[in-house]
C-alpha cells in the first residue's frame, strides 16, 4: 500500500537505498481495535495514502502494510484493521495475537466507544506480557469538537494510569495522523526492537520474481491497495 | 397491460399450511391480527374496510377449514385462485388444465369485523403513537452495553420516517424478526421504530403456530405478505411487486442465507437456545448494508430469480489460462479460487477432495459476490474474513481472502477460500503468485477487453433480450448452474424499463414454475413487447421480442438463438470447472467423499461462536 507513495517502494529497498547504508527492515505487526465506526479504516487509509474517503464497515479484517523509515532502521508495519462489529469479535484474537503494537481507537464524540476501548484494553492485558506490546490510546474524530463526549484529560489520565500512550487524531483532517505513526514507530523500535527476539527481519518472499515484476509492471508493486 | 392482468388474478387470503384445527375463539384473534397488520401497513384499507381473507392450504379432502367467519371460507375452497390469468395471452401450453376461473364471488363477502373493529382501531392508534415517538430517531440503541454502536455515517434507509406515506409506498418491504418477536432487520426504516409493526407480525405468526399451523402468506388487493420461518428467525416480505409467493419466499430465503453466511446456523440456534429473547441486532449491527445490498441485487439481477450464476463471456483459451494460473497457486486447505471481473464470474477452481460430493451452489456464489460488493477491499488492500457458505455447510466458516488485482480501477477481484483461519499469509502468497503469472501473461489487459455481449450479435431481428439457463447434462453434472444473457439495451436502458422487463420475466417465471399449474411454454403478448418462455429438460429460456413479432417468427427466432448459443457455448459458459488438489495425500480423494469432507472439517473449519 504505502509502498506506492514516494517512500521506498516495496521489494526494492535494497537497490534504492544507497549501497553504503544498507538499512535493516523489521516487521511490526500492528492491530487496530475499537468499536465500529470510530474511524479505524479511515486512520489506516491516512497512514497509507494520506487520503480520506467515506468508507463502509470493514468486513472481517483488512490487511495492509506501511513502511516507516527511522534513522537507522526501516519498519514495515503489517496493519490489521479489524472490524468493530460485534459479530466479528470472536475472531479478533486471530488478528491481535502476537501484535507488537495495538491502537485502541475510540470516537471522542461517543462516550461508549471510549468505554469499549477500555474493554479491549482489558482483553489485551489478559493475553499479554506487559512490555511486549505497545498500546496506544487514540481518540479519533478530533474535528468533532462540538460533540465531544470524552475530554482529553479523561483519556490522558486513563493512559497514565494504564501506562499507555495517548493521542487525539482526526482522520478527516489528517491532524496528528502521520505524527502518530512516526511516534509509534519510534516507540515500538525502542521498546521491542532491541529486545531479544523482539522484531523479526523482513525479507521479500521471493526477491527475484518480485524484481522482475517491479520492472515489468509498475502498478504491480502497489497492488495491495486500491484508490 | 401487465399490471391489470395481475390485478385481475389477485387473490385475497391467508394461506396456511395446516393440519386443520378447530379453534374458533382463537380464529377471532387471527382475524384481528390480520386486520391489524393490514391496517398498519396499508392504512388506506381501513377506510375502505378492505377485506382480508384467510386461506389455508388444506389437504384436498378436508373441506372448509374452520378459521371462523365467512371471510375465510371461499378462498379456502378454491386454492387454485391464485392463478393469474392475463387477458392478452394465448397459451401454447402443455397443460390442459383449464384455468380455474377465480370468480368474483370469492372477494364478495365482506369482512364482518364489527366486533373487533373497535379493538383494531384502538390498537392501531396505539401502535401508531408509539411509532411516531420513535419514528425518525434511527438506531439509538439502549441495548448495546459496551457501546458497539453504529455510526450515523453508515445509515441509509435506516433513518426513514416509518410513519410517512413514502415508507409505505416502497415496493418491497422485508422484515426479519426473532421468534420472540424482537425486530432484527427492516429494509426500510429502523427496526426499533418498527417494533410495534413487527410485534403485530409476530403475534400473527405465533398465533398460527399455536395451532400447529405455519402461516405462509396474506393477500390483499395491493400487497402480498409472505412469511418464512427458519429456525428461530421469522422473515416477512410485504410486496406490491406482483411477484408470486414462491418467488418472494425464495427471496426471503436469500436473506436468511445471507444472515447465516455471517453468523452460521449453528451459532444462531445456540444463541437462541440460550436466550430466547436475545437481540440479534447486536450481532448483525453494521450488516444492514449487506442485507440492503442483497435485496437490491435480488430486485435488479435475474441471477437470483434463475438461481444461476452469470459468467463474463470470455474466449475459452483465456478462461483456461486463467484457470491454470489459479490451479498452480495453491496452498494447503485452500478450497476455492474464484476470479471475478465486473461483478461476474471469470473462473472458479476448486479443491478436489473437499468438493468431492458437493458442488458449489449458485446461491453461495451470489452471497459471496454480495459480500465482496459490501466489503471495502478496494480501499483496504487485502481482506481476511470468516464467511459461511450456507448451502455448502450452514454451520461452518470458511476464511475468505479478498483482494483486487487491478488497482486503482478495482474491477478484477480475487477470492480465495480456505478452511484454515491461520492461513492468511500462505493464501496472500498465492495471490502474489497469481498476480505474477497474470502479469507475465498480460491477463489483466485481456480481461479488461472482455465484456458482456449485445443481443444484436445473435443476428435475429425482433429479438430484444433473452435469458438462457442450460440444465446440467449428465456428463458434467458437477457443473455450476449458469445462465447467459445479453446486455439490456434500448428500449430497456433506463432503470425503470429494465425493472419493467425484469418484472415481465418474473411474471413468466412464476407461470412456468407455478406449483398448481406449471407451464412448459408461454407466449405472452404484453403491451409493449411479446415474450416467450420455454422450459425443456435441457434448458430454461426467456425471450423478449418486439411487439410486432408473429408467433411463427418467434419460433424461428428461437431456433436461431439456440443454434447461436450452441456455437458460442465455450465463450458464454464456464464449461468444466477445473480442480486442484491441495491435500498432501491425494489417495484420500477416492470416492467416499463425505468422510473426507468430514476430516477436513475437523481440522480446518472452526466454529467461532
Ligand atoms: N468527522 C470525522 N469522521 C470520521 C473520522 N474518521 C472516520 N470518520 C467517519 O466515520 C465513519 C466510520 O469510519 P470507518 O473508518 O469506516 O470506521 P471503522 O472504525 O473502520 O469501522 P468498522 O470497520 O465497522 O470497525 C466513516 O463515515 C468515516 O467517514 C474523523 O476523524 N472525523
Ligand atoms: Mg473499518
Amino acid at each position: 500500500m504505502g509502498e506506492s507513495l514516494p517512500r521506498v517502494p516495496r521489494g526494492s529497498q535494497h537497490p534504492s537505498n544507497t549501497l553504503s547504508r544498507p538499512v535493516q527492515t523489521l516487521r511490526v505487526k500492528m492491530v487496530l481495535l475499537g468499536s465500529s465506526g470510530v474511524g479505524k479504516s479511515s486512520l489506516a487509509l491516512r497512514f497509507g495514502k494520506d487520503q480520506f474517503k467515506s468508507s463502509s464497515p470493514t468486513v472481517g479484517c483488512a490487511y495492509l502494510t506501511q513502511v516507516v523509515h527511522l534513522n537507522d532502521v526501516t519498519l514495515r508495519f503489517e496493519i490489521w484493521d479489524t472490524a468493530g462489529q460485534e459479530k466479528y469479535h470472536s475472531v479478533t484474537p486471530l488478528y491481535y495475537r502476537g501484535a507488537h503494537a495495538a491502537l485502541l481507537v475510540y470516537d471522542i464524540s461517543k462516550k461508549e466507544t471510549f468505554i469499549r476501548a477500555q474493554v479491549w484494553l482489558k482483553e489485551l492485558e489478559r493475553h499479554y506480557v506487559p512490555g511486549s506490546t505497545v498500546i496506544w490510546l487514540v481518540g479519533n474524530k478530533g474535528d468533532l469538537t462540538e460533540d465531544r463526549q470524552v475530554s482529553a484529560q479523561e483519556a490522558q489520565s486513563l493512559a497514565n494510569e494504564k501506562g499507555l500512550s495517548f493521542t487525539e487524531t482526526s482522520a478527516l483532517s489528517g491532524d496528528q495522523v502521520t505524527e502518530l505513526l512516526q511516534a509509534l514507530a519510534h516507540r515500538v523500535y525502542e521498546c521491542i526492537g532491541a529486545q531479544q527476539g523482539g522484531l523479526s527481519e523482513w525479507r521479500e518472499p521471493s526477491l527475484v520474481t518480485l524484481h522482475h515484476k517491479d520492472t515489468s509492471n509498475p502498478l504491480a508493486s502497489c497492488c495491495k491497495v486500491g484508490p | 397491460m401487465e399490471r391489470d392482468n395481475h390485478q385481475e388474478g389477485e387473490a385475497q387470503g391467508v394461506k396456511i399450511c395446516d393440519p386443520p384445527s378447530e379453534s374458533n375463539p382463537a380464529a377471532d384473534t387471527l382475524a384481528t391480527s390480520l386486520s391489524l397488520l393490514g391496517n398498519h401497513m396499508f392504512p388506506d384499507s381501513v377506510e375502505r374496510n378492505e377485506r382480508l381473507g384467510v386461506n389455508r392450504e388444506v389437504p384436498a379432502d378436508s373441506l372448509l377449514s374452520d378459521v371462523t367467519a365467512e371471510e375465510s371460507s371461499l378462498d379456502a375452497e378454491t386454492p387454485s385462485n391464485q392463478i393469474m390469468k392475463p387477458e392478452t395471452e394465448c397459451q401454447d401450453n402443455v397443460s390442459t388444465q383449464p384455468a380455474a376461473d377465480r370468480g368474483t364471488e370469492d372477494s364478495a363477502i365482506d369482512n364482518d369485523q364489527s366486533n373487533s373493529e373497535e379493538f383494531v382501531v384502538t390498537m392501531l392508534a396505539k401502535a401508531k403513537l408509539e411509532e411516531q415517538g420513535l419514528g425518525v430517531k434511527g438506531r439509538s440503541s439502549p441495548l448495546l452495553e459496551a457501546g458497539n454502536q453504529e455510526s450515523p455515517a453508515f445509515m441509509s434507509h435506516r433513518d426513514e420516517d416509518v410513519t410517512a406515506d413514502s415508507w409505505r409506498a416502497h415496493r418491497k418491504h422485508v422484515f426479519v424478526l426473532s421468534e420472540a418477536g424482537k425486530p432484527i432487520y427492516s429494509r426500510y426504516g429502523s427496526e426499533e421504530a418498527l417494533s410495534s409493526t413487527m410485534g403485530v407480525m409476530m403475534a400473527l405468526v405465533s398465533f398460527v403456530q399455536s395451532g400447529d399451523n405455519i402461516i405462509r402468506s396474506v393477500y390483499s388487493e395491493e400487497h402480498t405478505v409472505v412469511f418464512l420461518q427458519k429456525g428461530p428467525l421469522v422473515l416477512v416480505c410485504v410486496s406490491s411487486s406482483r411477484q408470486s409467493e414462491q418467488q418472494l419466499r425464495a427471496e426471503l430465503l436469500y436473506v436468511y442465507y445471507q444472515i447465516i453466511s455471517m453468523l452460521t446456523q449453528a451459532s444462531i440456534s445456540r444463541i437462541f437456545e440460550h436466550k430466547k429473547n436475545y437481540d440479534l441486532r447486536r450481532l448483525l449491527a453494521g450488516s444492514e448494508k449487506i442485507l440492503d445490498g442483497l435485496l437490491n441485487m435480488v430486485d435488479s439481477d435475474p441471477s437470483f430469480l434463475l438461481a444461476a450464476v452469470h459468467c463474463l463471456p470470455l474466449a475459452s483459451s483465456l478462461r483456461d489460462s486463467l484457470s491454470q494460473i489459479l490451479q498452480k497457486a495453491i496452498t494447503p486447505n485452500l478450497v476455492f479460487s474464484i476470479l471475478i471481473a465486473k461483478n461476474q464470474l471469470l473462473t472458479i477452481v476448486q479443491e478436489k477432495t473437499v468438493i468431492e460430493d458437493t458442488r458449489l451452489e449458485p446461491t453461495d456464489i451470489h452471497l459471496l459476490l454480495n459480500l465482496i460488493g459490501a466489503s471495502s477491499a478496494f480501499q483496504a488492500g487485502e481482506i481476511w474474513t470468516p464467511i459461511c457458505l450456507p448451502l455448502f455447510n450452514p454451520d461452518c466458516y470458511f476464511y475468505a481472502y479478498i483482494s483486487y488485482l487491478d488497482p486503482p480501477e478495482c474491477t478484477v477481484c480475487l477470492l480465495l477460500l480456505s478452511t484454515d483461519k491461520e492461513a492468511f499469509y500462505a493464501v496472500a502468497d498465492c495471490k502474489r503468485k497469481i498476480e505474477e503469472a497474470m502479469v507475465a501473461q498480460n491477463s489483466l489487459s485481456l480481461i479488461a477487453k472482455a465484456q458482456s455481449y449485445s443481443v444484436s450479435q445473435v443476428g435475429v431481428s425482433d429479438l430484444r433480450h433473452f435469458m438462457y439457463k442450460p440444465f446440467d447434462v449428465p456428463d458434467n453434472y458437477r457443473q455450476l448452474t449458469q445462465f447467459t444473457s445479453p446486455e439490456m439495451e434500448a428500449p430497456y436502458s433506463s432503470e425503470e424499463e429494465k425493472m419493467r422487463l425484469l418484472d415481465l420475466y418474473r411474471y413468466m417465471h412464476s407461470r412456468i414454475h407455478s406449483t398448481s399449474r406449471p407451464l412448459k411454454l408461454i407466449y405472452h403478448v404484453a403491451e409493449r413487447e411479446t415474450l416467450l418462455a420455454w422450459v425443456t429438460s435441457k434448458f430454461e429460456l426467456y425471450t423478449c421480442f418486439s411487439p410486432l413479432v408473429t408467433k411463427a417468427c418467434a419460433i424461428t427466432a428461437i431456433t436461431k438463438l439456440l443454434r447461436w448459443i450452441k456455437k458460442e457455448e465455450d465463450r458464454l459458459f464456464i464449461r468444466y470447472p477445473p480442480k486442484y488438489s491441495t491435500t498432501p495425500n491425494p489417495s484420500k480423494s477416492s470416492r467416499g467423499g463425505k468422510s473426507d469432507q468430514q476430516d477436513s472439517t475437523d481440522n480446518g473449519f472452526l466454529s467461532l461462536l
